[in-house]
């Protein structure tokens, strides 16, 4: 009876300390996420600021994975409910790169065959105009 | 050989009798309607990046949410707001974890104490958003309208506050109705429905819930306030 309830108590505290070990683990995340926002503030060259923002995705990735893992237990599910949840999910890398692919490949078409539009988007407002009137759509 | 590996557990699971998947029907449905809910926000979060990616310009998150409660209007203060709200949305599903441990051990006064910080941080998470939503609108931000520039100062489309309204909108909505899960579950806890039926596993189910609530704000954060 006593080795059942010394069991129970290690597993008990395992279990507590893998809760806090997680925790730190996602705000120590979010804090290097944050300062990376800071940081990026700073930084005037597109391609820093494109690579600081991929950087910032994976952490994002990674704050998923503690959280879908650990925090609502996937991990320490069964494999056929792991795969029956996580396999679907990766039409998600179609969907991703698929979208963003097109939407880019507007803006270049646009671009290029529009100069028009093109000319428009290039226009700088001063602050006090553009409160007065707003611009209702594209 | 192949009679050993009969015996495994993972083989015997699909003999028949129980569930393939060792869980309980209900938290079975829950991963699944919580799937389809991620292929939701996902849609909703790939068609803001696909507009995002076909425009010229778009308006720099650092000059919209720069300001904070209580402090001058002119305040240069980005990313502060919005660190606070996702340090509160994690904070709050570690309570949630709290509780369905809590659960698992039977106490009672565990799961009550970890579900009211749960409901307490869910509640201070949804003011935060009613401050920011109502700070932009007095600023001439809402569906339609937009009055921040782009970042290199030319003229922005209404893209951005539509796609900001209508996300940070859904996910707000997914928290209040967390938060009223949260209520019904502690209200059952105190009317010792659980201690009845011998276990705790519908605290699980809004576990899995609210978890779900704070992974969408780690994307919604990351696409909107960061990058």
């Amino acid at each position: 009876m006593s080795n059942t309830t010394a069991l129970a108590e290690a597993h008990d505290n395992s279990t507590t300390k893998e809760i806090w070990k997680i925790t730190a683990y996602l705000s120590i995340l979010t804090i290097i996420e944050l300062a990376l926002g800071f940081w990026m503030m700073g930084l005037n060259s597109d391609s820093a600021r494109f690579t600081v923002k991929g950087v910032i995705v994976i952490l994002m990735i990674a704050k998923a994975f503690y959280i879908v893992a650990y925090f609502m237990h996937l991990k320490h599910e069964v494999r056929n409910l792991i795969m029956t949840i996580i396999v679907p999910l990766f039409l998600f890398v179609w969907f991703i790169t698929a979208f963003l692919y097109e939407g880019n490949s507007y803006k270049n078409l646009r671009n290029t065959y529009d100069p028009y539009k093109k000319a428009q988007s290039s226009i700088k407002v001063s602050n006090s105009e553009s409160s007065e009137h707003k611009v209702h759509s594209e | 050989m192949a009679v050993i590996s009969t015996t495994l557990p993972s083989e015997k699971l699909w003999t028949g009798g129980k569930s393939p998947f060792n869980v309980e029907y209900g938290k079975l449905m829950m991963w699944y309607f919580l799937m389809s809910d991620a292929f939701t926000f996902g849609a909703f979060l790939i068609s803001y990046g696909t507009i995002r990616f076909s425009s010229n310009g778009w308006p720099d998150p650092n000059e919209v949410f720069r300001s904070f409660p209580l402090a001058p209007e002119g305040i240069h203060a980005p990313l502060v707001f919005v660190s606070i709200m996702t340090f509160i949305l994690i904070i709050s599903s570690v309570t949630m974890v709290l509780a369905v441990h809590e659960g698992h051990k039977m106490n009672k006064s565990g799961v009550v104490n970890n579900l009211i910080l749960t409901i307490i941080g869910g509640i201070a998470f949804l003011s935060c958003q009613a401050w920011e939503w109502s700070h932009l609108y007095s600023e001439g931000a809402w569906w339609g309208s937009n009055p921040f520039l782009n970042a290199d100062g030319s003229q922005s489309s209404t893209n951005f506050t539509n796609y900001f309204f209508t996300i940070t909108g859904f996910h707000g909505f997914h928290v209040l109705s967390g938060v009223v899960i949260n209520i019904v579950m502690l209200i059952m806890t105190l009317l010792d429905k659980f201690e009845q039926r011998g276990h705790y596993l519908m605290i699980e189910k809004a576990g899995l819930y609210w978890h779900f609530v704070d992974l969408v704000w780690v994307f919604v954060f990351t696409c909107f306030y960061l990058i």
